[in-house]
């Protein structure tokens, strides 16, 4: 019975095959339209959380304040107020998980005939645990590393592409300022940075190497940055405001005077990227959806047609015994078979478009199979929604007055 | 049978037109047997088409009883009397009424779709009766290949598929020529010899003779009853025109 109704359905189709072809390219260009955009946006969703995850979950930055000379006064991060000590003391605070203080600075370096300006962090090996950031190659400095400010360093991929070319740079010697740094280890890339910096350009070396040999110091043990990682993103609020408490208390600041330091919530600016992102991967589906919608008014309009071109069949078959949810189900499962293949030819030139974009625009798409799932069960209940009314129309026509029908 | 096939009493039919309320049948009192031939006459407008759609199940009377083979019709749901039209009765339609994008094989097998028989058996049961009507050749042709006495005994082999008891014919002879028009009604005629029930719509009156019972509609009321003794009356009918 059923298959025979579905053969019923293909032979309508096949009769008008322009027709059915037109309306059901409706329904390819709105399941394509979905399925693309929908990979678009998770494509740009998907980055952007890389690149949180690159930077690091539940961060803070401490920063140490400004500093006023002869009247000018400096930006953030360059007073000396923040030193090991503050750091090690954040780290005994409740929910912190992982604390690095930090040096930076540039400098030029040479490996060869080769040389190349890049940032140098002085820092701990709990950063590289804070920003999730693995070595390609080689090994981390030790703690003891940290106690013999030991010239040794971990160096980007952006560095070791500039100075090294295809030599492998374990073990080789480079010069920072002048200072001989053994290569220990090459960092796994990590690429661009939320504001485009590119993070792979680098040479991470020990604090206390850096404060001594490299960076300089206006009094020991002093650092530019604090980065403090917090157990859950629910704790956050709450460390936040200790690390407040705490450093005030150090600096032995009072109620009410400006503090030394600042503290930035990172993942705060993380967390609006994402927000961003997923509005816009909403705003793509949004409009993508209301092209299916008018796929669906598309089947609707045909099918209506059809039933009319068709009434004296319907009188046919319901005076050879038709019942009224046969003739229902006839124009149903037309709508609905139009609207599947419709969608299964969108799905497949969805995601082509969706790889040719990856392919021509670099940017990043996600075929996720949810989104398939979900393309297709609109499709189908597309079929059903807007192939209800004529099938039902249909089904309700008066036999005598169609069997009359020219 | 100890009770009729078709019983009607008192029947009458109302349309409701935008002019009021006209009433198309009046008063009618009908019966027959299985096995009857009847054959009904009268001039456009007096009723017999409607006559015809409430004993089919295809229309409702306004008041008046109408019992099919037992079951009281009005008491049915719209499914049960789609089940009547599939299994109990047979319609042969002036214009053949066949579907056009479908082979003679389907469209005589399709009554066979709604009562759930599968694929295999609809396809033998209505190539047997193709061959029945002498179209086994053209199973696979599609009706605007095949004229139109053929196209007619197409509608009849689809008429009786479901092995109905009732066949129910609408002027069937109405679209063709008399040489055909004489076929058709010897097929019926030898359906009807096979135990076959027939009620038949006609304007002619030597169509009407291959009948064994003529009933004559005026304005909505039956104004005459007869009844030929014999079916070799068809032979004498063919004379005095």
């Amino acid at each position: 019975m059923f298959s025979a109704m579905l053969g019923e359905a293909w032979r309508a189709m096949g009769a008008n095959r322009l027709r059915t072809f037109l309306t059901m390219l409706g329904m390819v260009i709105g399941v394509g339209a979905v399925v693309l955009m929908m990979a678009i946006g998770q494509g740009a969703q998907e980055s952007v959380k890389q690149s949180i995850n690159a930077m690091g979950s539940n961060l803070f930055i401490v920063l140490s304040g400004s500093f006023t000379a002869s009247g000018a006064r400096s930006g953030s991060g360059n007073a000396s107020s923040l030193t090991v000590t503050d750091a090690n003391a954040i780290s005994e605070l409740d929910g912190v998980s992982n604390v690095a203080p930090i040096s930076m600075g540039n400098a030029q370096v040479v490996f060869g005939n080769n040389n190349w300006a890049t940032s140098i962090i002085g820092t701990t090996p709990a950063y590289l645990e804070i920003r999730v950031w693995d070595l390609e190659d080689g090994y981390v400095f030790s703690e003891s590393d940290m106690r013999s400010a030991t010239r040794v360093a971990l160096i980007g991929k952006t560095v070791v592409d500039n100075i090294f070319g295809d030599i492998n740079p374990i073990g080789k010697t480079i010069r920072i300022k002048q200072n001989p740094f053994v290569v220990l280890g090459v960092l796994k890339s990590k690429g661009q940075s939320l504001d485009g910096r590119d993070q792979d350009d680098t040479i991470i070396i020990p604090l206390t190497t850096a404060q001594r040999k490299i960076l300089g110091n206006r009094f020991a043990g002093s650092v530019r940055q604090i980065m403090v990682q917090a157990n859950t993103p629910e704790v956050m609020a709450m460390v936040e405001q200790n690390i407040n408490g705490l450093l005030n208390q150090r600096h032995n600041i009072r109620e009410g005077a400006d503090s030394d330091f600042f503290v930035r919530n990172l993942t705060a600016v993380a967390n609006s990227a994402a927000e961003t992102a997923r509005t816009m991967s909403l705003l793509l589906g949004a409009i993508a959806s209301v092209s299916l919608l008018v796929g669906g008014i598309g089947i609707m309009n045909i099918m209506l047609v059809s039933v009319t071109e068709r009434t004296r069949e319907i009188g046919i078959r319901m005076a050879i015994g038709a019942r009224e949810r046969d003739i229902l189900l006839q124009f149903l499962l037309e709508a609905i078979v139009i609207s599947i293949i419709g969608c299964l030819i969108g799905l497949f030139l969805g995601i082509t478009g969706a790889m040719l974009v990856n392919k021509l625009a670099q940017a990043a798409v996600v075929i996720s199979g949810n989104s398939v799932m979900i393309a297709f069960a609109v499709a189908a209940s597309v079929g059903v929604f807007f192939g209800f009314y004529p099938a039902r129309k249909a089904a309700r026509l008066n036999p005598i007055e169609a069997l009359r029908f020219q | 049978m100890a009770q009729s096939l078709v019983l009607v009493s008192d029947l009458h039919k109302d349309y409701q037109t935008a002019a009021g309320a006209i009433t198309v049948l009046k008063q009618v009192n009908f019966s027959m047997d299985a096995g009857d031939f009847v054959a009904i006459m009268g001039p456009s407008g007096s009723g017999k088409s409607t006559f015809m759609n409430i004993l089919g199940c295809l229309d409702k009377p306004t008041s008046g009883l109408y019992t099919l083979d037992g079951h009281q019709v009005a008491n049915l749901s719209g499914n049960a009397l789609a089940q009547i039209r599939n299994q109990t009765i047979g319609f042969v339609f002036q214009g053949f009424n066949l579907l056009s994008r479908v082979s003679l094989l389907d469209n005589v097998a399709l009554p066979l779709v709604y009562s759930g028989v599968n694929k295999s058996e609809r396809q033998a049961r209505a190539k047997v009766l193709l061959e029945k009507v002498g179209l086994g050749q053209h199973i696979n042709s599609l009706p605007n290949q095949i004229s139109g006495g053929q196209q007619q005994r197409v509608a009849i082999a689809r008429a009786l598929v479901n092995h109905p008891r009732l066949i129910l014919a609408d002027e069937p002879t109405g679209n063709l020529d008399s040489k055909t028009s004489e076929d058709i009604m010897t097929l019926f005629s030898e359906l009807n010899a096979d135990g076959i029930t027939i009620v038949l719509v006609t304007h002619e009156s030597d169509i009407a003779a291959y009948a064994s019972r003529q009933i004559r509609f005026l304005d909505g009321r039956i104004v005459q009853d007869t009844r030929s003794k014999t079916i070799a009356s068809i032979a004498s009918a063919e004379e005095p025109d």
